[in-house]
């Protein structure tokens, strides 16, 4: 789990980088984001990354599923009266929940974005002036026509390759309901309990938290799992509000 | 050995009544005390064994001369042991390393519960680290002094020369004992005596000590060396041939009633000081492994000598289960006293007087005016009787009238001065002077003072604690000889079980050298010389009429029990005895209450077999079951305690005679009459028992007057 | 002052338990929780009614034999504070107080409040100890200086008492915090670290094999633990546990 989630967090740092050109605005920012996105699905290197990142959340679940049902067997017969908040935080003891909340977000979000980039439906970019098409290698096509279903570019007949899809216009549109963004911000927050556990307590179980660095580690974990969520949460916020 | 004929005396009518019945064809004897004598073969069993030689030599020589058992042949033989505190574990985990089986048994859930690992303070050992003159024979002299002259001094001699083996051992077993900066070991120095020569671990030394005895029998478990029984509980030894061969034990958990063989028994189950039912023992400590081989043919020995400690917390209502200890090093730094002025007693016990708001000139520092070259730091029984005497004065200072102050107040200015100066505060104020003192005496005693907070609600660092003397310790025991074997062949004692190291009275931090000592040290190797006879013995047939008769009759003792359905519950008799042991046979004693406490043992123990009420079945955990078998017991040694501390006519550590004292209430000895252990035969009523006495010879100390003026 | 007590009995392993209540009267707030417990028992056996069942022994807060999960947590609310230690004045007039055995797999209940820890004792079997035999010609006790410092730390680690309120308190049931006290304990002292591989590969599988469940760091067993045991045990032993994995010739 310790392992895994560390990986995941740096996964964050990444994804959240990536994000920030979210905040840039006109058809410059709009590309480079677009672009981004197509070098994020081609690159090969990037994507031996999301394979070890899609794994971790594979592993991270599965095993946290695991010890869940091995941790609720350690116990068969449960207490009439407890009070778990004499001894310990809520995100601690609700790790297993946070983490449904977050796969459950984390499918929407996939659904959503990721999904429909690959595989679905979506608006494809084209130069500032909309006269040309532009394909995923970044090639200017005029007089082209865009196969919606296929998600490629064609002229005359001939397909020329796929398109360049316009995410960055999905993810405006979408953070225009209402309702997206609550369900993104609810997401962010069940990530952030998770984190203020999750980041501290990993470097416990690594073993890695020793007397002179705890403090260190503590404050770390906090900070972390403060600042990246609240970053993650101004997006969808900022999204709504400015456009 | 000679024989106390005015004891025979008085058990004569019983002791030919007996005779009669054991054989009815045998005329009565003419003269019964010969007879008598005949029957037990006085001499022959209290043979103390001691080699002879200097006392230096002895142990060497006798650990070079005793048999030997060859490790092939320990395979084949069975050891059990009783109790897992200091010496049961420590003999249980030596005896298996050198290749025995061992059975080990304990009624706690785990042997790692046993009560040494209560003891707070330390363990004396000679070795000298602190170069301030100590030596094995100081140690000795030391342990023979404090023990009134009433130990036996091959076996004392023999502790002290292996108390620095104890402390190598214990740190090769990883027991985190308090080190110095340096990293070396730290000394403190500890009740009367005076060298740095106790090793300690904060305020819980017996913990560390026993752990580590726990950690070497677990590591004996797995290699199936031992073999333990938790939550069992010995109610008989098995005696086979004059020799004892296994036991009888109940599982506490399904009741069940099982026979266990072996071809030496060790009975290690402490002491016997919940007799009173208050005491600073556990709960669940008892006397009846003791007892009952007591009853099979073992000695006990000086069953009137038992400590009590000055420093426990007093009782504060009749719901009390227990007393709890306050670890003597407490006096290292806090001043014992009383009011001068009764009405000042009064007023404080009523709390219309604040303690601290009396006068220095109206308090009484009673030790250090009585004792000024020991003051407050005097052995444990001339603390505890000074403080009953002031309290029978009328001058206790709380409700009962049975507490006196132990005050730090002296101590955090002395503290606070010294911390200042060393901080380079130039003129502080009286309270930084006392904010600092506390910050010392809270890392010199912080765990004693929060225990004690939790206790009472007062604050001792800002109040006085209260404190009043309660049963700790017994010295007496089971009587064994140089090898630790009792008078039953093959059954041996350990530990506090035994009688034999601390005399009259116990120098702190030495309980737990000596258990370990015994555990560790002595019982493996003596136990050879023994069991070198019985390799080629072969398994303990556990089938054999002795064990199925021990068994009918265990099970008859708890039947009976269960079947008398009275109407008083086992705690009413209990607490009945305690009240009357510690009034008549406590911390002093006169001829006129001893005889009439044993008039009223009797009577409470024939109450207790008519009318004691104990709820459920046999076979099942039953603990009002558990508590009655061993008040039985209880209800029986007492009467012996009385019997002795009657018999014995003079005044020795914590036996307390009021006919036997100075004008001034010193505790006067008879050296003349009174220099022997005395030794109990069971004769089938506990208030007559047989004296046969060892006496004791001392040639490597001169025997003087104890004094701590 | 007059309480309400909701007591778990339950007359053996194989019967099912439930929850009893029994008021009672007149508590002296100076009585120890168990000697509050004693008068009800006293009152239950001259009622005729079989008294409950409860492990205690020293009643000085050291053997561990006490347990109990009192309104809800083990030892009850006082902290650093076993059961015994605990004091009626902790408690007000009126109070209902639920008295519950310690819950776990690995501590299967024998009667009413008594749980059956053997499961500790066969951790400390599988390592929890030093391969030294008896012997009065070990190396002199102060031949190996050890810093202060970590002889400070092994007996702070060391005075775990064993009583299972790590386990009882923990919502994964783990034995974690005992296992690491010991485990620490003998790893910063120089006679324990020559074998610490080994011994805490041992101890971990045996833990496992009780039936304890997993840490998830929620820290309850070191708020609960009447001796104050570090988490830093914890991540201790997990250093030493991923070290021996990463290097298994050791």
């Amino acid at each position: 789990m310790a392992f895994t989630g560390l990986f995941l967090c740096l996964f964050l740092v990444g994804h959240l980088a990536g994000n920030f050109q979210l905040f840039l605005d006109g058809y410059e920012a709009k590309l480079q984001f677009n672009q981004y996105a197509v070098f994020m699905t081609t690159n090969p290197i990037v994507k031996i990354l999301s394979y070890a990142v899609y794994i971790s959340i594979l592993f991270h679940a599965i095993d946290g599923v695991l010890l869940t049902i091995q941790n609720r067997r350690a116990r068969p017969q449960r207490y009439a009266m407890t009070k778990p908040s004499a001894n310990t935080m809520w995100s601690s003891r609700n790790m297993g929940l946070l983490g449904t909340m977050i796969l459950a977000f984390l499918i929407f979000h996939m659904q959503d974005f990721w999904y429909d980039y690959k595989f679905g439906e979506m608006p494809h970019m084209t130069t500032e002036d909309g006269s040309a098409v532009l394909l995923k290698s970044g090639e200017e096509v005029l007089d082209a026509t865009v196969n919606v279903n296929y998600q490629v570019v064609s002229k005359t007949g001939e397909v020329l390759g796929p398109v360049m899809k316009d995410l960055h216009e999905e993810v405006m549109v979408a953070f225009q309901e209402w309702w997206i963004v609550l369900l993104y911000v609810v997401g962010i927050i069940a990530i952030f309990f998770h984190l203020w556990h999750g980041v501290q307590s990993a470097f416990t179980s690594l073993g890695l938290k020793t007397p002179k660095v705890e403090a260190a580690i503590k404050m770390a974990g906090y900070g972390f799992a403060i600042l990246i969520p609240l970053a993650f949460a101004i997006i969808p916020i900022y999204v709504y509000l400015i456009f | 050995m000679k024989v106390d004929t005015g004891k025979i005396e008085r058990g004569e009518k019983e002791k030919l009544a007996k005779l009669k019945q054991e054989s009815p064809k045998s005329k009565l004897p003419k003269d019964p005390i010969k007879e008598s004598l005949k029957s037990h073969k006085v001499g022959l069993k209290l043979d103390a064994k001691i080699p002879d030689g200097p006392i230096e030599n002895k142990w060497t020589k006798h650990k070079n001369e005793i048999k030997l058992v060859n490790p092939a042949n320990k395979r084949l033989i069975d050891i059990i042991v009783v109790g897992t505190g200091l010496a049961g574990g420590s003999a249980a985990a030596s005896l298996a390393e050198m290749g025995y089986n061992v059975k080990a048994f304990c009624f706690q859930d785990s042997p790692r519960r046993a009560h040494s690992i209560a003891a707070q303070g330390g363990i004396n050992a000679a070795k000298n680290y602190q170069n301030d003159g100590d030596s094995v024979y100081r140690l000795f002299y030391d342990t023979v002094k404090g023990g009134d002259y009433r130990s036996r001094e091959a076996n004392v001699y023999r502790l002290a020369e292996v108390s620095t083996s104890i402390i190598d051992q214990c740190v090769a077993q990883g027991v985190p004992f308090a080190r110095e900066y340096g990293g070396l070991l730290d000394n403190r120095s500890f009740g009367g005596v005076q060298v740095s020569r106790t090793f300690y671990a904060k305020g819980q030394t017996g913990q560390q000590l026993l752990l580590g005895a726990y950690s070497a029998m677990s590591r004996q478990i797995s290699k199936g060396k031992i073999t333990m029984y938790n939550r069992h509980e010995m109610m008989d030894v098995v005696i086979v041939d004059g020799k004892a061969r296994g036991i009888i034990a109940k599982n506490l958990v399904t009741g069940e009633i099982e026979r266990h063989g072996a071809h030496a028994v060790v009975i290690c189950s402490g002491g016997y000081g919940n007799v009173f039912f208050l005491s600073t023992n556990a709960m669940g400590s008892n006397s009846s492994a003791a007892w009952k081989i007591h009853k099979k043919g073992a000695f006990f020995g000086n069953p009137s000598f038992t400590q009590i400690h000055p420093t426990c917390i007093p009782v504060s209502g009749d719901h009390q289960s227990k007393l709890t200890l306050m670890s003597e090093s407490l006096r290292n730094d806090g001043r014992i006293w009383v009011p001068k002025k009764k009405e000042d007693a009064r007023a404080i016990a009523t709390g219309k007087l604040k303690p601290v708001d009396l006068a220095e000139e109206d308090r009484d520092y009673y030790l250090e005016r009585r004792y000024p070259s020991f003051g407050n730091l005097v052995p444990r029984d001339v603390a505890s009787r000074a403080a009953k005497e002031r309290c029978d004065a009328g001058f206790g200072v709380n409700q009962t009238g049975e507490a006196v102050f132990l005050d730090f107040a002296a101590a955090i200015e002395r503290y606070g001065t010294t911390e200042a100066k060393v901080k380079g505060i130039e003129n502080p104020s009286k309270e930084e002077v006392i904010a600092l003192g506390k910050k010392v005496v809270e890392a010199k005693y912080g765990n004693l003072f929060e225990m004690y907070e939790k206790i009472t609600d007062d604050n001792p660092y800002e109040t006085p604690m209260k404190i009043y003397p309660a049963v700790h310790y017994t010295m007496g025991g089971i009587w064994v000889d140089y090898n630790l074997m009792t008078t039953i062949p093959g059954c041996y004692a350990c530990g506090e079980a035994n009688f034999s190291d601390h005399g009259a009275n116990r120098l702190g931090a030495s309980a737990l050298m000596q258990g370990l000592a015994d555990g560790y040290f002595v019982l493996p190797y003596t136990i050879g010389d023994y069991l070198a006879d019985d390799i080629r013995t072969g398994e303990i047939n556990t089938d054999a009429e002795e064990f199925v008769e021990a068994e009918k009759k265990v099970k008859g003792d708890l039947e009976k029990l269960l079947n008398i359905k009275g109407n008083k519950t086992v705690d009413y008799f209990h607490k009945k005895l305690g009240k009357i042991m510690w009034n008549q046979c406590g911390m002093s004693r006169n001829r006129e209450g001893l005889i009439d406490a044993m008039t009223k043992i009797k009577q409470l123990r024939e109450e207790f077999w008519k009318n004691v009420k104990i709820p459920g079945e046999l076979y099942d955990m039953n603990v009002e079951l558990e508590k009655a078998s061993r008040v039985a017991d209880f209800l029986e040694l007492g009467e012996l305690m009385c019997q002795d501390a009657l018999d014995r006519n003079e005044s020795a550590g914590g036996h307390f005679r009021e006919e036997y004292q100075t004008p001034e209430g010193e505790a006067m000895r008879d050296d003349i009459n009174y220099t022997f252990v005395s030794a109990y035969e069971y004769t089938g009523d506990p208030g007559k028992a047989l004296l046969h006495k060892e006496k004791l010879k001392f040639e490597a100390i001169e025997v003087k007057t104890r004094s701590y003026k | 002052m007059n309480l309400t007590l909701k007591i778990w009995r339950q007359k053996s392993p194989e019967v099912k338990g439930k929850m009893e209540t029994y008021p009672v009267y007149d508590v002296s707030p100076d009585m120890s929780f168990l000697e509050m417990l004693d008068v009800l028992n006293e009152d239950l056996v001259e009622r005729g009614e079989v008294p409950i069942a409860f492990d205690h022994d020293c009643r000085e807060g050291i053997c561990g034999a006490c347990s109990l999960h009192i309104n809800g947590e083990p030892h009850g609310p006082m902290q650093r504070t076993t059961t015994c230690q605990l004091h009626m004045r902790s408690f007000k007039d009126g109070d209902t107080i639920f008295v519950e055995p310690w819950r776990a797999k690995a501590f299967p209940v024998i009667k009413d409040l008594v749980v059956d820890r053997s499961a500790f004792d066969r951790i400390i079997q599988a390592g929890g100890y030093v391969s030294v035999n008896t012997s009065g010609n070990t190396l002199d006790a102060n031949a190996i200086p050890i810093p202060k410092e970590d002889a400070d730390k092994a007996f702070d680690a060391a005075t775990c008492i064993g009583c299972g309120a790590c386990v009882a308190s923990c919502k994964n049931a783990s034995a974690m915090l005992f296992v690491s006290a010991k485990v620490s304990q003998l790893t910063l002292l120089p006679q324990g670290e020559v074998e610490a591989g080994e011994r805490v590969q041992n101890m971990v599988s045996q833990m496992d094999k009780e039936g304890f469940g997993n840490c998830s760091v929620t820290g309850a067993c070191q708020v609960e633990c009447p001796k104050g045991i570090s988490l830093e045990n914890i991540a201790r032993m997990n250093r030493e546990f991923l070290k021996t994995n990463l290097s298994p010739g050791k």
